[in-house]
Protein backbone atom coordinates (compact mmCIF):
# COMPACT_ATOMS: atom_id res chain seq x y z
CA UNK A 1 0.00 0.00 0.00
CA UNK A 2 1.29 3.31 -0.88
CA UNK A 3 1.00 6.15 1.51
CA UNK A 4 0.03 9.44 -0.19
CA UNK A 5 -0.37 12.67 1.79
CA UNK A 6 -4.29 11.58 2.63
CA UNK A 7 -5.26 8.37 1.91
CA UNK A 8 -9.12 7.27 3.05
CA UNK A 9 -10.15 3.28 3.72
CA UNK A 10 -13.30 1.85 4.72
CA UNK A 11 -14.31 -0.90 6.12
CA UNK A 12 -18.18 -2.37 7.34
CA UNK A 13 -18.30 -4.49 10.29
CA UNK A 14 -21.50 -7.13 10.83
CA UNK A 15 -23.05 -5.97 14.50
CA UNK A 16 -21.06 -8.68 15.68
CA UNK A 17 -19.44 -8.45 18.67
CA UNK A 18 -15.86 -9.75 17.80
CA UNK A 19 -15.77 -8.21 14.54
CA UNK A 20 -13.75 -4.84 16.02
CA UNK A 21 -10.84 -6.90 16.24
CA UNK A 22 -11.09 -6.15 11.87
CA UNK A 23 -11.40 -2.60 12.37
CA UNK A 24 -8.45 -2.91 15.37
CA UNK A 25 -5.96 -4.11 12.50
CA UNK A 26 -6.99 -2.03 9.86
CA UNK A 27 -6.51 0.83 12.06
CA UNK A 28 -3.12 -0.44 13.21
CA UNK A 29 -2.24 -1.23 9.94
CA UNK A 30 -2.74 2.28 8.34
CA UNK A 31 -1.23 3.78 11.77
CA UNK A 32 2.27 2.13 11.94
CA UNK A 33 2.21 2.81 7.55
CA UNK A 34 2.03 6.56 8.47
CA UNK A 35 4.77 5.92 10.94
CA UNK A 36 2.70 6.16 14.47
CA UNK A 37 4.87 4.23 17.14
CA UNK A 38 4.17 1.06 18.56
CA UNK A 39 2.25 2.14 22.13
CA UNK A 40 0.13 4.44 20.24
CA UNK A 41 -0.38 1.77 17.84
CA UNK A 42 -1.89 0.11 20.87
CA UNK A 43 -3.89 3.51 22.07
CA UNK A 44 -5.61 3.22 19.00
CA UNK A 45 -6.06 -0.51 18.65
CA UNK A 46 -8.21 -0.06 21.65
CA UNK A 47 -9.64 2.96 21.47
CA UNK A 48 -11.22 1.55 18.13
CA UNK A 49 -12.26 -1.47 19.88
CA UNK A 50 -14.09 0.06 22.54
CA UNK A 51 -16.12 2.76 19.44
CA UNK A 52 -16.61 -0.11 17.34
CA UNK A 53 -18.17 -2.19 20.99
CA UNK A 54 -20.21 0.83 21.59
CA UNK A 55 -21.53 0.61 17.81
CA UNK A 56 -22.29 -2.56 18.03
CA UNK A 57 -23.98 -2.78 21.50
CA UNK A 58 -25.82 0.36 21.59
CA UNK A 59 -26.10 2.09 17.94
CA UNK A 60 -26.88 -1.69 16.17
CA UNK A 61 -28.35 -3.08 19.32
CA UNK A 62 -26.56 -6.40 18.39
CA UNK A 63 -28.84 -6.03 15.29
CA UNK A 64 -26.97 -8.12 12.76
CA UNK A 65 -28.79 -6.55 9.71
CA UNK A 66 -27.08 -3.22 10.33
CA UNK A 67 -23.41 -2.73 9.83
CA UNK A 68 -20.86 -0.69 11.29
CA UNK A 69 -19.07 1.53 8.99
CA UNK A 70 -15.46 2.71 9.68
CA UNK A 71 -14.03 4.93 8.31
CA UNK A 72 -9.90 6.17 8.58
CA UNK A 73 -8.59 8.97 6.82
CA UNK A 74 -4.69 8.98 7.12
CA UNK A 75 -3.61 13.00 6.65
CA UNK A 76 -0.34 14.10 6.56
CA UNK A 77 0.45 14.80 10.25
CA UNK A 78 -2.95 12.82 11.65
CA UNK A 79 -4.97 9.86 11.27
CA UNK A 80 -8.82 10.39 11.69
CA UNK A 81 -11.50 7.27 12.78
CA UNK A 82 -14.74 7.67 12.37
CA UNK A 83 -17.30 4.58 13.57
CA UNK A 84 -20.74 5.14 11.89
CA UNK A 85 -23.89 3.22 13.14
CA UNK A 86 -27.33 3.20 12.92
CA UNK A 87 -28.32 4.94 16.69
CA UNK A 88 -29.52 7.71 17.64
CA UNK A 89 -26.29 8.98 19.10
CA UNK A 90 -25.70 9.60 22.73
CA UNK A 91 -27.79 11.78 25.18
CA UNK A 92 -24.62 13.11 27.00
CA UNK A 93 -21.62 11.70 28.16
CA UNK A 94 -21.42 9.18 31.12
CA UNK A 95 -19.49 10.71 34.42
CA UNK A 96 -15.71 9.49 34.80
CA UNK A 97 -15.60 6.09 36.41
CA UNK A 98 -15.18 6.30 39.99
CA UNK A 99 -13.09 2.47 40.82
CA UNK A 100 -13.81 3.50 44.72
CA UNK A 101 -17.65 3.75 44.02
CA UNK A 102 -17.11 0.43 41.83
CA UNK A 103 -15.76 -1.08 44.38
CA UNK A 104 -17.94 -0.18 46.81
CA UNK A 105 -20.83 -1.05 44.56
CA UNK A 106 -22.19 2.42 44.07
CA UNK A 107 -20.99 2.14 40.16
CA UNK A 108 -21.69 -0.27 37.62
CA UNK A 109 -18.37 -2.33 37.04
CA UNK A 110 -19.33 -1.77 33.63
CA UNK A 111 -19.13 1.96 31.74
CA UNK A 112 -15.78 2.22 31.03
CA UNK A 113 -15.36 2.34 27.24
CA UNK A 114 -16.06 6.54 26.35
CA UNK A 115 -13.18 7.33 29.28
CA UNK A 116 -10.65 5.07 27.14
CA UNK A 117 -11.45 6.66 24.13
CA UNK A 118 -10.87 9.79 25.43
CA UNK A 119 -7.98 8.98 27.46
CA UNK A 120 -6.33 7.12 24.67
CA UNK A 121 -6.63 9.85 21.69
CA UNK A 122 -6.14 13.16 21.26
CA UNK A 123 -9.45 13.94 20.00
CA UNK A 124 -12.85 12.41 20.22
CA UNK A 125 -16.17 13.33 19.04
CA UNK A 126 -19.42 12.29 19.57
CA UNK A 127 -22.03 13.50 16.77
CA UNK A 128 -25.75 12.32 16.51
CA UNK A 129 -27.11 11.58 13.26
CA UNK A 130 -29.47 14.07 12.22
CA UNK A 131 -31.92 11.48 10.89
CA UNK A 132 -32.38 9.86 14.26
CA UNK A 133 -29.56 7.31 12.81
CA UNK A 134 -26.02 7.20 11.14
CA UNK A 135 -24.70 8.62 14.53
CA UNK A 136 -20.63 8.56 14.44
CA UNK A 137 -18.11 9.10 16.81
CA UNK A 138 -14.63 10.90 15.52
CA UNK A 139 -11.47 9.77 17.13
CA UNK A 140 -8.04 11.90 15.76
CA UNK A 141 -4.66 10.53 16.78
CA UNK A 142 -1.63 13.05 15.59
CA UNK A 143 1.76 12.27 15.30
CA UNK A 144 3.10 15.57 16.44
CA UNK A 145 0.82 14.62 19.68
CA UNK A 146 3.46 15.48 23.09
CA UNK A 147 3.54 11.44 23.69
CA UNK A 148 4.39 10.85 20.05
CA UNK B 1 -14.81 -13.97 16.12
CA UNK B 2 -14.05 -13.80 19.97
CA UNK B 3 -11.51 -16.14 20.98
CA UNK B 4 -12.69 -18.19 23.98
CA UNK B 5 -10.83 -17.56 27.48
CA UNK B 6 -9.46 -20.60 28.76
CA UNK B 7 -8.53 -20.84 32.53
CA UNK B 8 -6.31 -23.08 34.09
CA UNK B 9 -5.75 -22.83 38.02
CA UNK B 10 -2.61 -23.40 39.83
CA UNK B 11 -1.90 -23.86 43.59
CA UNK B 12 1.54 -22.63 44.82
CA UNK B 13 3.48 -21.78 48.11
CA UNK B 14 5.15 -18.57 47.87
CA UNK B 15 9.02 -18.24 49.44
CA UNK B 16 7.82 -16.42 52.24
CA UNK B 17 5.08 -19.83 52.74
CA UNK B 18 1.96 -18.10 51.76
CA UNK B 19 -0.45 -20.38 49.27
CA UNK B 20 -1.24 -18.60 46.63
CA UNK B 21 -4.29 -19.32 43.72
CA UNK B 22 -3.22 -18.49 40.53
CA UNK B 23 -5.45 -17.82 38.01
CA UNK B 24 -4.37 -18.54 34.07
CA UNK B 25 -5.82 -16.77 31.42
CA UNK B 26 -5.62 -17.51 27.99
CA UNK B 27 -7.38 -16.07 24.78
CA UNK B 28 -9.50 -13.03 24.95
CA UNK B 29 -11.04 -11.72 27.91
CA UNK B 30 -14.56 -10.02 27.27
CA UNK B 31 -18.05 -10.17 27.29
CA UNK B 32 -18.28 -13.32 27.01
CA UNK B 33 -15.55 -14.47 29.33
CA UNK B 34 -17.50 -14.54 32.09
CA UNK B 35 -17.43 -18.33 33.14
CA UNK B 36 -13.57 -18.67 32.66
CA UNK B 37 -12.80 -15.12 34.56
CA UNK B 38 -15.72 -14.76 37.53
CA UNK B 39 -17.12 -18.72 37.45
CA UNK B 40 -13.84 -20.31 37.83
CA UNK B 41 -12.64 -17.34 41.03
CA UNK B 42 -16.34 -17.80 42.74
CA UNK B 43 -15.50 -21.41 42.63
CA UNK B 44 -12.45 -20.70 44.83
CA UNK B 45 -12.39 -21.75 48.75
CA UNK B 46 -12.89 -18.27 49.85
CA UNK B 47 -11.83 -19.61 53.61
CA UNK B 48 -8.30 -21.24 51.78
CA UNK B 49 -8.07 -19.02 48.81
CA UNK B 50 -6.52 -15.69 50.17
CA UNK B 51 -4.23 -14.67 47.72
CA UNK B 52 -4.89 -14.99 44.04
CA UNK B 53 -2.53 -13.84 41.10
CA UNK B 54 -4.08 -13.26 37.99
CA UNK B 55 -1.59 -14.46 35.21
CA UNK B 56 -2.47 -12.92 31.73
CA UNK B 57 0.37 -13.52 30.13
CA UNK B 58 -1.54 -15.79 26.96
CA UNK B 59 -4.03 -13.24 27.05
CA UNK B 60 -4.39 -11.45 23.74
CA UNK B 61 -7.24 -8.81 23.96
CA UNK B 62 -8.84 -7.28 26.76
CA UNK B 63 -11.77 -4.93 25.97
CA UNK B 64 -13.99 -2.83 29.09
CA UNK B 65 -16.33 -5.15 29.25
CA UNK B 66 -13.31 -8.02 29.93
CA UNK B 67 -12.03 -5.19 32.01
CA UNK B 68 -15.56 -4.84 33.94
CA UNK B 69 -15.33 -8.83 35.15
CA UNK B 70 -11.95 -8.16 36.29
CA UNK B 71 -13.23 -5.08 38.49
CA UNK B 72 -16.28 -7.76 39.61
CA UNK B 73 -13.63 -10.30 40.63
CA UNK B 74 -12.31 -7.21 42.81
CA UNK B 75 -15.35 -6.45 44.28
CA UNK B 76 -15.89 -9.98 45.34
CA UNK B 77 -12.35 -10.43 46.95
CA UNK B 78 -12.50 -7.29 48.61
CA UNK B 79 -16.02 -8.26 50.37
CA UNK B 80 -13.89 -11.79 50.97
CA UNK B 81 -10.67 -10.56 52.40
CA UNK B 82 -8.99 -12.12 49.33
CA UNK B 83 -6.04 -10.60 47.99
CA UNK B 84 -5.80 -9.91 44.37
CA UNK B 85 -2.58 -9.17 42.51
CA UNK B 86 -1.93 -9.61 38.89
CA UNK B 87 1.43 -10.04 36.48
CA UNK B 88 1.69 -10.71 32.46
CA UNK B 89 0.00 -7.42 31.66
CA UNK B 90 1.73 -5.68 28.85
CA UNK B 91 3.01 -2.01 28.65
CA UNK B 92 -0.35 -0.98 27.27
CA UNK B 93 -2.66 -2.54 29.19
CA UNK B 94 -0.80 -2.12 32.35
CA UNK B 95 -1.38 1.83 31.60
CA UNK B 96 -4.98 0.75 30.97
CA UNK B 97 -5.54 -0.61 34.21
CA UNK B 98 -3.68 2.40 35.47
CA UNK B 99 -6.43 4.28 33.73
CA UNK B 100 -8.66 3.02 35.11
CA UNK B 101 -7.63 2.48 38.69
CA UNK B 102 -7.43 -1.14 38.86
CA UNK B 103 -3.76 -0.70 40.37
CA UNK B 104 -5.12 0.80 43.78
CA UNK B 105 -7.42 -2.80 44.36
CA UNK B 106 -4.38 -5.30 42.56
CA UNK B 107 -1.04 -4.90 42.56
CA UNK B 108 0.39 -5.64 39.39
CA UNK B 109 3.79 -7.40 38.69
CA UNK B 110 6.19 -7.72 35.67
CA UNK B 111 6.45 -11.88 36.16
CA UNK B 112 5.04 -14.72 37.80
CA UNK B 113 8.82 -14.91 39.74
CA UNK B 114 8.38 -10.97 40.71
CA UNK B 115 5.09 -11.77 42.07
CA UNK B 116 5.74 -14.66 43.98
CA UNK B 117 9.14 -13.21 45.73
CA UNK B 118 6.53 -10.21 46.94
CA UNK B 119 3.77 -12.30 48.12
Amino acid sequence: MIMHKSANVEVRLPSRLGYEKVAMSTAASVAKLMGFREDRIEDLKTAVAEACINAIEHGNRLNEGLSVGVMLCAGEDSLEVKVIDDGKGLKGLPPRPDIDKKILGEEDPRGMGMFLIQALVDEAEWVAGGNGKSSYVRLVIRLDSPTE
Amino acid sequence: MQTETKTRMDQLTSPAGHPVTILRFEGDIASTSKEAVLGIYQSLPKATAKIILLDFTKVDYINSSGIALVIQMLIEAANGGQKVYAYGLSPHFIKVFTMVGITKYAGLFPDQNAAMAAL
